[in-house]
Formats: structure tokens, sequence, C-alpha cells
């Protein structure tokens, strides 16, 4: 039985593997095409009915150096779309036919056009999941654009995907998210057993892989950390927010934890673990799709919930984890966290939560200031608050 | 002051600021938007309810038909940066929390919001319905949600215009629209003002809408004369001012068209061009199409900027935000709501790249340019993200130079007049000697 780091340290590997040698791999091997998806959410089961493989793009992170990229961006634009376009113009996306662009906000729905100037033969489409949450008028329109998905990436592989095909991938994808929610909650119960670098590596190793492959990844790496023996330290418990989009890199996050923070729930690789619930695997899969994404689609920033109070599902995350405070951690330039922060804090504020936040890039290298800031923010936790 | 004015003169002139007349219709346009917002400082006082929402995908003649008053953030947070507002507005936003990196409109609303006055320094209302038209820009979303913080009291009405991800409008998403207009949208409504909507009263404005964009476009392609009598960006901002904010489908607003139409007819006639800050501007030795928004904090100096060089735009997509009629839409009072629909679909931020190149490149093509330049400001990822690429699209498809610059919407710290100004005076200079067969000139590709 491999040990819960040697599970991390593979998973590690095909994470930091710009090259999607992995994707290349199984594409090799099983003769199936592969459609990429920015994040946040896609509906990934579509792609793998339409018997393809879907490939989570987050950038090119620190691994890749920007040459042509800057070139396409203005200085004030955020960094994944340069390291995607980098990645897309040096050939490191050629395992990918096609790609999905998610709504999430400008610049995402803006690279989803540069992208059809950039590469027109390769299938794009732009993903408007629905902010009206009324059945009969969003959810419809949903369905439809899910159908829509559907014909078009039939078109790209020659599979259609029927509803027994859907189906079955949904069922894969319900197993593989009571899986990420087990780590979750594994890691919120005894956060020392599961650190967050090797739980990050673990659930994003899934955007590179077949679904079945990666359930047992996570399968095996539960068991394995359930009996890690690894000792609990004296750290803060912390809520990280503002890391769906782009992500910080591998070094941040064991920076958070070396400076005294447990993080014990996360945004990182949301698209993962977009929907809270299961999809209901009986009747229409189309709907059963859409109606998941209305009932349990994850409460974030770039998504409109009418009559929300904002910041309510982050107190309640804070309780539910038995959280003492929350890290605002967003990428530079990230317009949805951005905004969506100062309602947060003030919501925070209110129920006495305490909290800090900074910004990073993907390709941030210097975390001794972070390291100095989240270490006093654990500490005035730790040491000073109401509750010592 | 003659028309026929050297560059030097008019250098001279921006440096010391000379008064130069209005053109009757910019008085009238001013006289309309000032006397809306005296409207709004009593609207309540009179019983009457207000309502919040934007520019592109704005519903007034829906609004109107309901006799609410329509408040549009970003007039507000642009009318701040022309009066000089907005750098404080923006500090005091900053102070609460709001970041560096986000949309400046945003954080001049906001500060703005916390005073109780609008950008004219009289009382602005708060709302009584924040009517968010999710159309063509995430920060909408963002920025009403921050004015719910503000206004907790406010109703909201949300609704989501798809983006034209494939550069088409499918009958899918007109309908999803049509069906969030009756089933969310008029419904609250008619519950804010206690009244059933009208719809023959709808009809009759979206009527005279039609008739205004009938207006608005033959003012608008009037660019393609030579020389040019307008400035279809600088003074497009005047022109489009009524249309896209509180007048379209009103007698004020259509009155405001037939008397800006027949003014342009006249210079048109006369072989006149626009007046600028500099004067009339007669000899046009660039024209111009821009691409992205104007500075608003210092648009007379980056007005000036053009002018001084003897450059005119001939067209711009900023006149396109609130509403995209060159390509032949008119509001059809046969299909009010289908109408509205389509409306909010076709705004210019709610295309997609490939069609914005496209539309670009077709003005180019259309207007006779000499080049066109790209304005990409930081606050706005909506239009500036994607642009570099645009840049060298339009240069291959036409064979015109493109220029590129960068500043803000309202945040005086972003606008550099020394970088503008050099990158400017570069670009036309490079213009020239391509003209004379001179460097760049071996590169043209034929359109």
């Amino acid at each position: 039985m491999r040990s819960a780091a040697e599970i991390a340290a593979v998973c590690e590997e095909i994470v930091l593997d710009v090259g999607l040698s992995c994707v290349l791999r199984h594409r090799a091997e099983s003769g199936k095409k592969a459609i990429g998806f920015l994040p946040i959410y896609a509906p990934r089961e579509v792609v793998e009915a339409a018997g393809m493989l879907s490939v989570g793009v987050l950038g090119g992170g620190d691994q890749i150096e920007i040459i042509r990229g800057d070139a396409y961006f203005q200085s004030y634009i955020c960094q994944l779309p340069r390291s995607v376009i980098e990645m897309g113009l040096s050939g490191k996306l050629d395992a990918l036919d096609g790609m999905l662009f998610p709504a999430i906000c400008d610049v995402i729905r803006n690279l989803s056009g540069m992208w059809q100037l950039l590469f027109p033969n390769k299938y794009v489409r732009y993903i408007d999941v629905p902010h009206n949450h009324d059945w009969e008028v969003g959810g419809k329109f949903y369905v439809h654009d899910l159908r829509e998905l559907g014909r078009g990436l039939a078109g790209v592989s020659g599979v259609t995907p029927s509803d027994d095909r859907l189906r079955e991938a949904i069922a894969l994808h319900n197993e593989n998210r009571r899986l990420l929610r087990a780590l979750y909650d594994l890691r919120a119960r005894a956060p020392h057993l599961v650190p967050t670098a090797e739980a990050y590596v673990v659930v994003r190793a899934g955007y590179q892989l077949p679904v079945e492959e990666h359930s047992a990844i996570v399968r095996e790496y539960l068991e394995a950390a359930r009996v890690s023996g690894r000792a609990p330290l004296d750290q803060s418990r912390v809520v990280l927010v503002g890391s769906f989009c782009e992500q910080p890199p591998l070094g941040l996050l064991k920076t958070l934890e070396r400076a005294g923070c447990y993080i014990v729930d996360d945004d990182l690789v949301l698209g993962a673990r977009f929907l809270r619930g299961d999809v209901d695997e009986t009747g229409d899969p189309w709907e059963a799709l859409a109606r998941a994404y209305i009932a349990h689609g994850s409460h974030t920033s770039s998504r409109y919930v009418a009559g929300e109070q904002k910041g309510e599902y982050l107190i309640d995350l804070c309780k539910k984890r038995k959280a003492e405070g929350v890290v605002f951690c967003a990428p530079s330039f990230c317009d949805p966290a951005l905004l969506e922060q100062p309602m947060l804090q003030t919501a925070l504020e209110a129920a006495n939560v305490q909290h800090t936040s900074f910004r990073y890039s993907e390709n941030t290298a210097q975390f001794q200031a972070i390291h100095e800031q989240a270490g006093t923010f654990s500490d005035s936790i730790r040491l000073w608050s109401e509750d010592q | 002051m003659s028309e026929q004015r050297s560059r030097s003169e008019a250098k001279t002139d921006a440096a010391t600021e000379v008064e130069v007349p209005k053109e009757p219709s910019m008085l009238l346009q001013k006289e309309l938007i000032s006397g809306h917002f005296d409207k709004l400082a009593e609207a309540h006082e009179r019983g009457q309810k207000v309502v919040y929402t934007f520019v592109p995908g704005n519903l007034t003649e829906l609004l109107l038909a309901f006799d609410v008053l329509p408040v549009l953030p970003e007039i507000n947070a642009l009318q701040a940066g022309m009066r000089k507002k907005s750098g404080a507005y923006i500090t005091e936003a900053e102070k609460l929390g709001h970041s560096e990196d986000v949309c400046s409109y945003v954080k001049c609303d906001i500060g703005m919001a916390r005073t109780g006055l609008g950008p004219t320094g009289k009382k602005m209302p708060p709302p009584d319905m924040l009517l968010l038209s999710y159309t063509g820009c995430f920060t909408f979303m963002k920025w009403f949600e921050l004015l719910k913080q503000e206004f907790p009291n406010a109703e909201v009405a949300m609704l989501h215009v798809p983006y034209q991800g494939d550069g088409i409008v499918t009958a899918e998403m007109r309908d999803y629209v049509v069906k969030q207009l009756r089933t969310e949208i008029v419904p609250k409504l008619e519950k804010l003002t206690g009244k059933k909507l009208d719809e023959d009263k709808l009809k009759g404005l979206l009527e005279r809408s039609a008739r205004a964009e009938e207006d608005l476009v033959w003012v608008l392609e009037s660019g393609k004369h030579h020389p040019s009598p307008i400035d279809g960006y600088f003074g497009g901002v005047f022109y489009i001012g009524p249309i896209f904010t509180a007048f379209r489908g009103t007698e004020e607003g259509e009155h405001y068209y037939k008397v800006l139409r027949e003014e342009v007819a006249g210079r048109i006639a006369r072989k006149e061009g626009p007046i600028t800050p500099l004067g009339p501007l007669n000899d046009q030795r660039y024209r111009i199409v821009v691409e992205g928004p104007p500075n608003w904090t210092s648009f007379r100096e980056f007005w000036e900027m053009f002018a001084v060089e003897g450059a005119v735009c001939v067209a711009s997509t900023y006149t396109k935000v609130g509403g995209l009629y060159d390509f032949g839409f008119r509001h059809d009072p046969t299909r009010p709501f289908e109408t509205l629909s389509d409306y909010c679909l076709g705004c210019y931020t709610n295309l997609n790249l490939p069609s914005r190149t496209g539309m670009i490149a077709k003005y180019v093509k259309d207007y006779q340019a000499d080049g066109f330049i790209v304005h990409s400001v930081k606050s706005c990822n909506s239009f500036s993200a994607g642009q570099l690429l645009m840049l060298r699209e339009i240069e291959k498809r036409t064979g015109v130079p493109g220029g590129f610059i960068e500043s803000d919407l309202v945040d005086p710290r972003y606008f550099s007049a020394a970088n503008v100004k050099n990158r400017l005076e570069s670009y036309f200079q490079m213009i020239e000697q391509r003209r004379r067969g001179g460097v760049g000139a071996a590169s043209e590709v034929s359109p």
C-alpha cells in the first residue's frame, strides 16, 4: 500500500505537467479525443458521454515562462489567460480538440473569442450557465444549452451523447463527488492527516485523468491518510476563499500551513466540487444536470443567487468546519473575487469572524511576506481571540 | 475664430483653453441630461419611483411605461469623472476595502452613494428597485450586489441576457429573455408601482424609439462623408447621451435627434467638420475609427490630442454599447417583449470577439478610415480583454495600421497625458510616413 505522501507525489507530478502527457497517454491508449475546460464549472459528464476525455485547464502556474502570452493582454489583466494563451500557442494544449469556456468573468468570456480567432479549427463553446434559477425559465434554457453542447461535441467525436451514456457518466461523477466530499470532510475533522498541499494535488489531478481512475486514487489516498499516523499541531483552523479560478502556486499553500494555518475548507479547484450534491441518475439526465446546477451549485462570486444574503454561506461554512478565521486569497485583478470580498468581509465582521487578505498570481515566487502575514493571523487567533 | 485653423494655432489654443462655441445639439443634450438629474432630485417628493439600471440592455421604454425614473450608475460615474469628482469617491471606496484592481465606475459609484448626492451636486434618491440587466458585463452583477448592501430596502430584479458566444442570437436566447421580462421584470415593476403594464403605452414609447434610432443612425453614418461632419467618438458621446439614458421613447428624445440630424445635414451641405474643443475641424488629416470607451477625467484634453493633429473619429464602438442600431436593428412596437429582448442581446459588449473584430474592420472600410485606435481602459475587462488580438486581426484584414493607448474610465491616476499624447503623435506620424511610402508602407496589405 502506498503512503498518502507517495500518492500525493504522483498527483503532484500530474498537476505540474503542463504538457498534458497524462492526457496524451490516455488519448493514445483509448483512441479518444479530449476537450479542455476553463474554470470554474463545466458539465464534464456531457463531454464524457460524447466519448471524449474532459480536461481541466487551470493555467501554467509557475511551470512555464510567459513569452507570447504577455503580448495578448494588458498589464491589468490577471495571469491565468496569459499562461493559457502561452500554452495554446506553444503547442502544450495540442492534446485538446476543443475548449469550453464557462461563464465566470469577462476575461474568460473574451478568451473564448480569442480562442475562436486563434484556433479556428478547434471546437470552442461558451457555457452560459443561467443566473435565473426559475426552472421554467433559466432551468429550461440551461437544458437546451446542455443539449446544444452535446450536439456540438458529437460533431467532434462522432459519438452521440445518448441518455444512457450520459447517465453512466453522471453515476461515475457522482461517485467522484462523494469521494471528494469525504476527502474534504476528513481534512476538516483531522487536518493534520490531510495537509492541504496534498489534498489540493489529489483533487486537481482529476482534471487530467479519466474519472474512474481519479476516483480510485482519491479512495486510495483517503485510506492512506487515515492511517498515516501524522501528529496534530497547534494550528489555527481557517477557510481559504477567492482561489476558485487562477490557482495559487503550491508553495503558497505550503507556506500557509507552515505559518500555522490549517486550511479546513477552500474554493481551490472548485469545479471538481461545484455540485455539492448528487445528480439524479434516473429520469432525463440533461434535466438532472440542470436541476443539480440550480439546486446544488456552489456559492461563489461569479454565480448569482437571487435573494442571497451575502456571506451567509461563508459563515455557515465556518461553523460547519469549526473554522476560526477566513483567509481571502485572491488572484490580482480577479474581478469576481475582489468585488465580492468587501461584502464577505462585512458579513464576517458582523458575525465576529476574523479575516485577513492578500493577493497572488499563479507564478508568485516569493512567499515571505505571506508567511509573516498568515503567521501573525494564526497567532492572533490562537493567542488573542475571545475564545482563548 | 477662423474655421480653417493651422495646427500650430490649434496647439496654442490647446494650451490656453480657449472657449469655442458648442454645437446647438450639445446645448440641448446638456439641458436634457441636467433636467433629468433635477427631476431625480425631487422624484420621491413627487411620489415617483426610481429604478437604478445599466446603459447596456437598459429597458427605458418599459420603465417609462410604468412612470418610473431610471438612474444609470455608469452615467453618474462618468459625469462625476468629467466634473473631476471621481478621484475622491474612488479613494473613499478604497478606504472601505474595495481593491485598487477593480472597476473605477463601481468604486466611484459606491463612494458617491455614501454622500447621497449625484454628480451634479443635487440629491440622488436611493433606488426603489435595482434592475440588474446583466448585459455584456460581468461586473454589473457585482456592482448591483454591492449597491444592495448600500440600499438594503431596494427590491432587486435580475435580467440575465445570454452572451453571443457563437456570434448569433438564437430563438432560445430570445425566448429566455422574453420569459424573464414576463415572469420577473414586469411583475416586480407592477408590484413596485401598483400599476398593471399598459402595453399600448409601451408600444407608443417603442414607436418613438424607432424614429429616434433612425435619426441617430443617419447621424452616425454621416461620418462616411468627406469631410466628416461629426466626430463619431468624442462628439458621438454627446449624440448617444439621450438615447442611451432616460430619453429613449420620449418626445424630448425624438426631438433631440431631429435637431441633431438637421444640424449635421447643414454641416454636410456646407462641407464643415464637427466642432471640437479647438473649434471646427474642417481640415481633417486623419480619419480614425476608435474602439473602447473614452477617458472621462481628462475628456477634453483627450479630445484635443486628436483635434490638434487634425484627426477626426469617423466611427466608434463605444457609441454602440447602449444599442447597436447601424446594422439594422430598430425597436419594433408590434412585438414589444421580443424587441426589448433583441435590443439587450445585441448591445456591443454582448458580441463575441470575432463579431467585434469584424465590425471594426467593416467600419474601417466603410468609413474609409486611415487607421484605428484602441483605447484600452483598465476598468473594463469586458471591453479590454482581447483587444490586442483584435488589433492584430483588424490590421491583417484591412491593411490599415492600428494604434494602442491605455488609461481608465474615471480613475484620474491612470490617465498619463504625456504618455497618451506621445503615443498618439507617434501613431499619426506613422500614418503620415505610410502615405509617403516610407516605413511601414511596404507591409501594407490590400483590403
